[in-house]
């Protein structure tokens, strides 16, 4: 119970310290960029410190780690002391090092993955729409094909005909998420071409490129960066969920998800160490929830008025 | 009066909450009503009219609440009554009619079934006499196959004939009092009168009170015994009918009726080669034709209305011209040179020629763009102009329609008011130095004050630049204001055409007829004598 | 009307089927050289090609699997050669049964909890359900499978690995599956609770709620009459979809419970790139997931006048 103790205590101070944040960031901004701070809520607030946390671990990782990511150190799951402050794990590496580097490796490869899944997905969705007929006929049926087969079970079946590699990985992840991100950036764009500032600009004699860049982008930025987050977390999870597989980032790199898996017996006999990368992909995703929330929130908001 | 009173509010104050403050937009209304009386509550939007019509049935929507006054109905207290005390007298004693009534209507059940619920609910009578009575107020409103109609659902049943099974519905407890919240404005004008006329007529019939809510004073003239003015959330004046529109007292009263009275004065003929002529055009969507062989001529410094109710075609032969609708046969002349049909096909300079105003100023603008960029870019493109020349155009451009350059050149679309976007819209037409600007419906969604401005705006800039109108619109107050010929469109065909004087004269088309008879004028007894005038003709 | 979504989804399974051996096609050699490795001599390719049926043209090969997977002949497992029909036998029936189990728990628990949501919308409940059913969406399903197995199973309430057979009772198997069936119940419900309020907020802001709110109903009446004939589309959709959901989930919650059903068959084989398995496992999970969603349009057609009757 000590522990749960100390887990409640730590996410009361990471809010307690997300509200000075935000009274901080209050009174440091002016004009337009306060307005929003000062509606945002604490929820949105502690998103954006937690983000801000594991992306200063992920960055300086290999300085806050005490042991390297791959050595073994010591004996095989040794419980916490001074010296290795979370034990070790079942080869004998450092837990609190390898949870330190995980930060980078999974949420790296995850960001990275959203990324192209959806550079790749909204570039597409985005021209479907506003070029139309068989073009935009021949890709939205396409994708209603892939999206017919469950996400986790398309990329298995992926998986198993590629190969389990970092490389492989991120590509069938991305592949089959842009089809997620093509059907709503699609959405988006279909909602924006249909109104008359388009019809103004095609009257105008503007190209598709202009139309593109000037005209629809800017107004579906708001929705494209929810999803973004939204789909961030979606990765993230499915990243973890293969790897907890044995399916995903391969050993001997640092992952949360494999290293759940590796470690799983010690639950059995009550000890909660496998369970803090666990706890680290959860809270990441918490954190990104509540800002897309937010933002969400924001956008319905605006256009109600 | 001299009858009873039989709603009494006072010192009625609601505040709407936005994000997270509220805001007073009812300032302390008083309001009295007695049997049988009819008041009319006009005003522009956001005068505050749906919201004290609801709260006479003690009710505030999601987001509004009501903070002081007192609104007694028959004696009671409906600020103080139970919730359970309101039920009883909603439906039952005070009825409702929405505005939309296609989106008011249940979907998921018939209309007979929506009537009897209310009756049967509060106790009134039994299903099976709800029923035949539902028959009987059907038959009353006039709707076509009274003993069919109830059993359809909502989808199936048309936008006009949907108003009055909401009105029939609204009788069915025969209540003291009905609140009509814009009953007609979502209707075609033929549509409107017919609707009209059958709410006067059952309300007459059953000696019922009600508070008519519309921002047509014209409309709100035929049916109320008294009218009050709103200005946000505030009462202007309030007066018996004929006494408000004989002699309105206030300031702002007289702006409202300002409106109708404007006029351009009468051009010569027109003569030489038109700006754009329409030369036979048949188009379609798909396989099926949406325009006939519609053909007319605009000339520079003329303005040519098109009019028509929805689905006529008018919106239709803006697109032919503007090519985003290639036409099936017959061309679109430009100078008396035909241009090429599709608008891939024609060259930046034959864009220019012909810019476009449209109804949403919302939605014509795009939101993320500053003015300088929205009204500067036709500027930079057909002209060439960049920086400093660009810069200065752009104020020009803001000047020309009045709006303080040095104030609103780098701001949002979201940052003006509905008047000031359609202006925008108008200087960014006028940005590509075009001959032809073509208006569609650009005054539609606007208040009426503000729309005396957009249309006094127009006529400077054409007598400034000569510019050739295609002014496409629905209403006849518009066309009589500023037109110089008329289309009257149905059906995608041109049923008539002609110098404005003429069309305004009889004799006509029976259609053209029917449309000019449609538009309420600012008399109480109009609708009688056309009614009687019809029924003479029949 | 009806027949044709039935058409279409139909069509839509035959897609399905085409993609998942499509797939297969992209291997870089042939089953067989994956089979065997690259020491292999050619005379065992050879046989090993003309076993497994290889050297027909893929239109045939693609026919000849289709038609078998029709009649429950899936071919047999690469790396042990047993019928893969006799590996999923017994497994098919374990995988549905934890999803009928997880589905008959959260169904009614989160449409409950959403209507209540949204009825009593920004209360302290709706916001502490919110913010919960946030939560329960942010955890990878491993973790949640794990703090119940820390909570529950260690204080020996309930087993935290399944072993049932054909001849466990009923009563053993939902005690001995109640730990994976809480586990997809919490991840579902969450998703489900929060779409089921989205839908009936949605409804409940729409001018024929407030025309019944102004004829003096009682809320009761405006909830069952007015709004939940319309609210059933949008909460088939959400069943069908969290049902669906399950589906996927089941794969990593058997892991965590070695639960004997089709997600660790198919981990198993992945892991073994044993692909005439997870193409076969594939085909019965994107099956399912395309027939649930059928039945869901199906049904919410059904109870849309507007489909139903045509003008």
């Amino acid at each position: 119970m000590g522990f749960a103790a100390s887990i409640i205590l730590g996410l009361a101070g990471l809010f307690a310290l997300a509200w000075v944040l935000r009274l901080a960031v209050r009174r440091a901004l002016t004009g337009h960029a306060r307005s929003i701070a000062n509606d945002m809520p604490l929820t949105a607030a502690f998103g954006i410190l937690v983000i801000l946390i594991y992306a200063i671990v992920a960055i300086a990782a290999p300085a806050l780690a005490p042991f390297p990511e791959r050595e073994i150190v010591g004996g095989q799951f040794q419980p916490w002391s001074a010296e290795h402050l979370l034990g070790t794990d079942r080869i004998g590496r450092d837990m609190l090092s390898r949870l330190i580097y995980g930060a980078r490796n999974t949420v790296g490869i995850a960001f990275v993955t959203t990324a192209l899944a959806f550079v790749v997905g909204s570039v597409l969705g985005i021209w479907a729409a506003l070029t139309g007929g068989w073009i935009d006929q021949a890709l939205s049926r396409f994708v209603d094909a892939l999206m017919a087969i469950p996400a986790l079970i398309f990329s298995l079946l992926l998986l198993t005909i590629f190969g389990t590699s970092v490389v492989t990985l991120v590509l069938v992840i991305a592949a089959v998420d842009a089809t997620r991100v093509f059907r709503l950036a699609r959405a988006v764009a279909q909602g924006i071409v249909v109104m008359d500032y388009i019809e103004a600009a095609k009257l105008r004699g503007e190209g598709s490129w202009f139309l593109i860049r000037r005209e629809i982008l800017p107004n579906a930025m708001a929705p494209l960066v929810a999803e973004f987050g939204l789909r961030f977390c979606f990765v993230f999870l499915a990243i973890s969920s293969l790897s907890f597989l044995g399916l995903g980032i391969q050993p001997p790199t640092a992952d949360w998800g494999s290293m759940v898996k590796d470690n799983a017996t010690l639950i059995t006999f009550g000890d909660i160490t496998p369970l803090l990368p666990a706890g680290c992909i959860a809270l990441l995703t918490v954190a990104v929830n509540f800002v897309v929330d937010w933002q969400l929130y924001r956008a319905s908001g605006l256009k109600e008025q | 009066m001299g009858r009873d009173v039989l709603l009494k509010i006072e010192g009625l104050r609601i505040e709407g909450r936005s994000g997270d403050t509220w805001t007073e937009i009812v300032k302390g209304i008083d309001l009295t009503l007695h049997k049988g009386e009819v008041l009319g509550l006009i005003g522009e939007s956001g005068a505050g009219k749906s919201t004290v019509g609801l709260a006479a049935m003690g009710f505030a929507r999601d987001g509004c609440r009501i903070t002081g006054g007192s609104i007694l109905f028959d004696g009671i207290d409906l600020r103080k009554a139970s919730e359970a005390k309101k039920r009883d007298l909603r439906g039952a004693r005070i009825a409702y009619v929405a505005q939309s009534a296609a989106a008011s209507f249940n979907p998921a059940h018939k209309l007979i079934d929506q009537y009897c619920e209310a009756p049967v609910v509060h106790g009134v009578m039994s299903r099976d006499k709800a029923e035949h009575d539902a028959i009987d107020l059907y038959r009353r409103m006039q709707l076509p196959d009274p003993d069919g109609i109830g059993f359809r659902y909502p989808h199936q049943v048309s936008g006009g004939q949907l108003q009055r099974a909401m009105t029939a519905m609204a009788m069915s407890c025969r209540p003291d009092l009905i609140i009509f919240d814009e009953p007609t404005t979502a209707l075609d004008v033929t549509t409107q009168i017919e609707v009209l006329a059958a709410i006067r007529d059952i309300v007459r019939q059953f000696d019922t009170a009600a508070i008519y809510i519309t921002h047509d004073l014209a409309v709100v003239a035929q049916a109320a015994d008294r009218i009050k003015v709103l200005l946000r959330g505030e009462e202007v004046e309030e007066a018996p009918t004929r006494q408000m529109l004989d002699a309105p007292r206030e300031a702002y009263t007289k702006s409202l009726w300002a409106v109708r009275s404007f006029a351009r004065p009468e051009q010569p003929p027109a003569a030489g080669t038109p700006v754009v002529s329409v030369k036979g055009v048949t188009a379609a969507y798909g396989t099926v034709n949406v325009l006939e062989d519609v053909s007319f001529d605009i000339h520079a410094g003329r303005t040519v209305a098109v009019v028509g109710e929805s689905g006529s075609g008018k919106s239709t032969t803006a697109r032919v011209i503007t090519g985003l609708l290639p036409p099936k046969s017959g061309a679109v002349l430009f100078e008396g040179k035909p241009l090429p049909p599709a608008l891939k096909g024609r060259t930046r300079e034959q864009l220019r020629q012909v810019q476009m105003i449209y109804q949403m100023a919302d939605t014509a603008l795009n939101p993320k763009l500053k003015l300088r960029e929205l009204i500067g870019r036709p500027a930079q493109m057909y002209l060439g102009l960049q920086g400093k020349a660009l810069d200065d155009r752009v104020r020009d451009l803001l000047n020309l329609i009045e709006l303080e350059p040095a104030k609103y050149i780098d701001r949002l679309p979201g940052e003006l008011s509905g008047g000031q976007k359609q202006r925008i819209g108008i200087a960014r037409a006028l940005a590509a130095e075009p001959q032809l600007i073509i208006c569609d419906e650009v005054t539609s969604a606007l208040d009426q004050i503000v729309q005396e401005g957009i249309l006094k705006l127009l006529n400077r800039l054409q007598g400034e630049f000569g510019l050739a109108y295609m002014f496409i619109t629905h209403d006849l107050a518009t066309v009589r204001a500023i037109a110089d010929e008329v289309v009257v469109m149905q059906r995608g065909r041109v049923i008539e055409q002609g110098p404005k004087a003429e069309m305004f004269a009889p004799p006509h088309e029976p259609y053209t007829d029917l449309l000019l008879s449609s538009v309420p004028e600012m008399d109480p007894d109009w609708l009688t004598r056309l009614l009687e005038s019809r029924a003479a003709a029949s | 009307m009806i027949l044709m979504r039935v058409a279409l989804g139909i069509g839509l399974l035959f897609i399905v089927s085409l993609v998942i051996f499509w797939a297969t096609e992209l291997l870089p050699g042939d089953l067989a050289t994956e089979l065997l490795g690259q020491s292999a001599t050619p005379e065992t390719l050879a046989a090993l090609r003309e076993q497994l049926g290889l050297n027909d043209p893929a239109p045939v090969r693609y026919w000849n699997w289709l038609t078998g997977a029709l009649t429950g002949d899936f071919g047999v497992s690469l790396s042990n050669g047993r019928p893969i029909s006799e590996l999923i036998g017994a497994r098919l029936g374990n995988t549905v049964f934890l999803a009928l189990y997880a589905a008959a728990l959260s169904v009614p628990i989160s449409l409950i909890l959403g209507i209540l949501a949204a009825l009593w919308r920004n209360s302290i409940f709706d916001r502490a359900a919110n913010a919960g059913a946030l939560t329960a969406i942010s955890f990878p399903e491993f973790f949640v499978a794990y703090i119940l197995v820390l909570w529950l199973a260690q204080t020996g309430l309930f087993p935290s690995i399944v072993r049932i057979n054909p001849t466990t009772t009923l009563g053993d198997r939902l005690y001995m599956s109640f730990l994976p069936a809480l586990t997809l119940t919490l991840v579902v419900t969450a998703h489900m609770m929060r779409m089921t309020r989205a839908a009936i907020i949605n409804l409940m802001a729409s001018p024929y709620i407030e025309m019944a709110r102004l004829k003096g109903l009682s809320p009761l009446r405006i909830v069952l009459r007015h709004a939940l004939p319309n609210a059933l589309a949008p909460i088939i959709n959400v069943i069908a979809l969290n049902l669906a959901y399950l589906i996927t989930g089941v794969v990593v919650v058997e892991v965590v419970f070695v639960y004997p059903g089709l997600g660790q068959l198919m981990v198993d084989a992945v892991s073994n790139r044993d692909i005439a398995v997870v193409q076969a496992v594939a085909l019965i999970f994107a099956g399912a997931y395309v027939t649930l969603n059928l039945i869901a349009d199906v049904l919410s057609t059904i109870t849309n006048p507007r489909l139903m009757h045509r003008r």
